[in-house]
């Protein structure tokens, strides 16, 4: 069963080839995004697609399916209502699926299964690594605002950071905001007397 | 609180104003409902969000609500279009090279005069084996019909002198700076953004095709419109109130400049503006032209759902998709439309609310009183540019005699 991957995100198409091939999946062809979709999947044919949701070019690949010649023509999997919930995690996950007609459904299941579950662990990835850099970019600014007030009022670090703390308690923020603020002001008026 | 929110399903482009104007504007929260926007940039993805649930509504092409109803390319979803979002506000752009190649001036082009023109640039390059491309934003979407019934209409037969091949409309005017495609249609802003990019010129509004071609509806899944009546009426007399709001000329600066914000449209303000107030600039750096009839948000009931519209996309459906006329289809097709659910809603407002359901399309060469039940009604010039006229009682009989 050769399985087709055309996504926006290079690194999910890594992701969810691996989850495929771990699964015995070996048969598979991951589209270049930069190159021209429609003579990729064409020369590749495949059938099974699998394809982010949010990909633009969502509307020339039906375009194509509809008008492929080939007996082999891809359609929207899994629309009718006995497979209403894996259509709908599917969706829910941030990927759409096309499949030539007359595939068995129990061989496509557990694809969708997969790449579903590989769409949900990329979304998680993505938010650790924002969480991750939002963390670093705050322990940053609040070294940065205790240098400050080391320097003007004279503290030491610990109590800087406990003026900090204090601060950001009193008002009910959080520390790296008042730590933001302090930065700002030193920015705008730190060459004042 | 749930049962009165609507999330709607859009892709950024001006005709998506009325929803967001509503919710934006408070013409929504004044009717007792909320609506949440939701934006992608296809329409495979905002009809899926529509049919799985991720949103209650959606700013859509109509010949694809009508598609999706009759099952083409998938398992049928039965669909309801209670209101129109707007008539035409579309445009074929050339590039740069095409242009000069069919001698476009320095206005907007004569559908025959340019359609000769550009039969004979046609032929030539399918001769030399590179056959134009144009690119529409779907396979189901009324930029594709009214751009097929403009080229067989000249003498051009699409998929066979020239090809047809599907473009993101955000992506429109990049595919043309690529020369991927040698031509557009496509809606507004995307028409304007590729002249002021200076990678193509505008040859015709489509409203020169069809001078009151049906555009964007809002579609919801048959089962939602059922189940939510009173919130689907209260939704579309928010709708209504902000068509009213949209077309007031003091408006337009307002209303262009929320659409081009980066959630919504994002898109230069500027551009969205001409759209708004009936101006296409057709060259880079040329004065705009002001072209009256280039979009209907309101004016003349736009926003009625004729069944005939459904009928004359049903009937284009069945001419480029090589289907053969069903008349069960057909009235699939123009069940998709409820009038009823519009006078329904819209009885006890100020909107003229026509005693018909269907008209012939095509067929007013000048203004006329229309009947209507509530309110006057005034339906404006609607012909098609090679005269023809569509009766939905004989689909049969017009496909026959069409090139």
């Amino acid at each position: 069963m050769r399985i087709a991957i055309i996504d926006t995100s290079t690194t999910r198409a890594a992701i969810i080839s691996e989850g495929l091939r771990d699964a015995g999946l070996v048969d598979l062809v991951v589209i270049d995004p930069a190159g021209p979709l429609v003579a990729q999947v064409e020369a590749s044919a495949p059938e099974v697609v699998l394809i982010n949701l949010e990909n633009p070019s969502r509307d020339l690949l039906e375009d194509f399916f509809a008008m492929s010649r080939a007996l082999a023509r891809p359609i929207a999997m899994f629309v009718d209502q006995s497979d209403a919930q894996t259509t709908m995690a599917a969706v829910d996950a941030g990927v759409s699926a096309y499949v030539v007609d007359g595939l068995a459904k129990q061989r496509i299941k557990p694809v969708l299964d997969l790449a579903i579950r590989r769409f949900q662990a990329f979304s998680r990835l993505q938010t650790e690594l924002a969480e991750a850099k939002s963390a670093l970019a705050d322990r940053q600014t609040i070294d940065r605002a205790k240098a400050i007030l080391m320097k003007r009022r004279g503290l030491d670090e610990p109590a800087a950071y406990a003026l900090l703390r204090g601060h950001a308690m009193k008002s009910n923020r959080r520390i790296a905001e008042v730590a933001e603020a302090i930065v700002t002001s030193e920015a705008l008026m730190g060459d004042l007397p | 609180m749930s049962a009165e929110t609507f999330r709607i399903g859009f892709v950024p482009l001006v005709d998506a104003a009325l929803p967001i104007l509503a919710h934006e504007l408070g013409f929504a929260a004044a009717e007792g409902v909320r609506i949440e926007l939701v934006r992608d940039v296809t329409w495979a993805t905002v009809r899926d969000r529509l049919l799985y649930g991720h949103t209650d509504a959606a700013h859509l092409v109509a010949p694809l609500a009508i598609a999706t109803a009759l099952g083409r390319d998938r398992p049928a979803v039965a669909l309801t279009v209670p209101f129109v979002l707007g008539l035409n506000g579309n445009a074929i752009t050339f590039s740069t090279a095409l242009g000069e190649a069919c001698g476009l001036g320095e206005s907007l082009g004569d559908p025959v005069v340019l359609g000769a023109a550009l039969k004979e640039v046609a032929a030539q390059r399918l001769a030399a084996g590179r056959p134009l491309r144009f690119g529409v934003v779907h396979r189901y979407s009324s930029h594709n019909y009214m751009l097929r019934y403009w080229l067989a209409g000249v003498g051009i037969r699409p998929d066979a002198d020239v090809a047809i091949t599907v473009t993101s409309p955000t992506f429109a005017a990049d595919a043309l700076a690529a020369g991927e495609v040698d031509g557009i249609c496509v809606g507004e802003p995307w028409n304007a953004i590729a002249v002021d990019r200076g990678v193509g010129r505008i040859a015709l509004a489509t409203a020169q095709i069809w001078r009151r071609g049906v555009e964007k509806v809002l579609a919801l899944r048959s089962d939602t419109a059922a189940e939510r009546p009173e919130a689907l009426t209260a939704l579309l007399r928010a709708l209504h109130a902000a068509a009213e709001y949209f077309v007031r000329p003091d408006t337009a600066q307002d209303s262009a400049a929320l659409l081009a914000r980066p959630e919504y449209c994002d898109a230069p303000v500027e551009a969205i503006l001409r759209a708004i107030t009936d101006r296409i600039r057709v060259n880079p750096g040329s004065a705009p032209i002001a072209y009256p009839d280039f979009m209907f948000q309101y004016r003349e009931a736009a926003n009625f759902p004729w069944r005939s519209q459904a009928a004359w996309l049903y009937a284009q459906m069945v001419r480029w998709d090589g289907l053969r006329f069903s008349a069960a289809d057909a009235a699939t097709a123009q069940s998709v439309f409820r009038p009823d659910l519009y006078r329904a809603a819209l009885a006890g407002s100020g909107a003229p609310l026509p005693n018909a359901s269907s008209k012939l399309e095509g067929a007013l060469d000048a203004p006329i009183g229309a009947g209507s039940t509530q309110g006057r009604l005034l339906l404006g010039q609607d012909r098609f540019f090679d005269g023809r006229a569509f009766d939905p009682d004989d689909i049969a009989g017009y496909l026959a005699q069409l090139p």
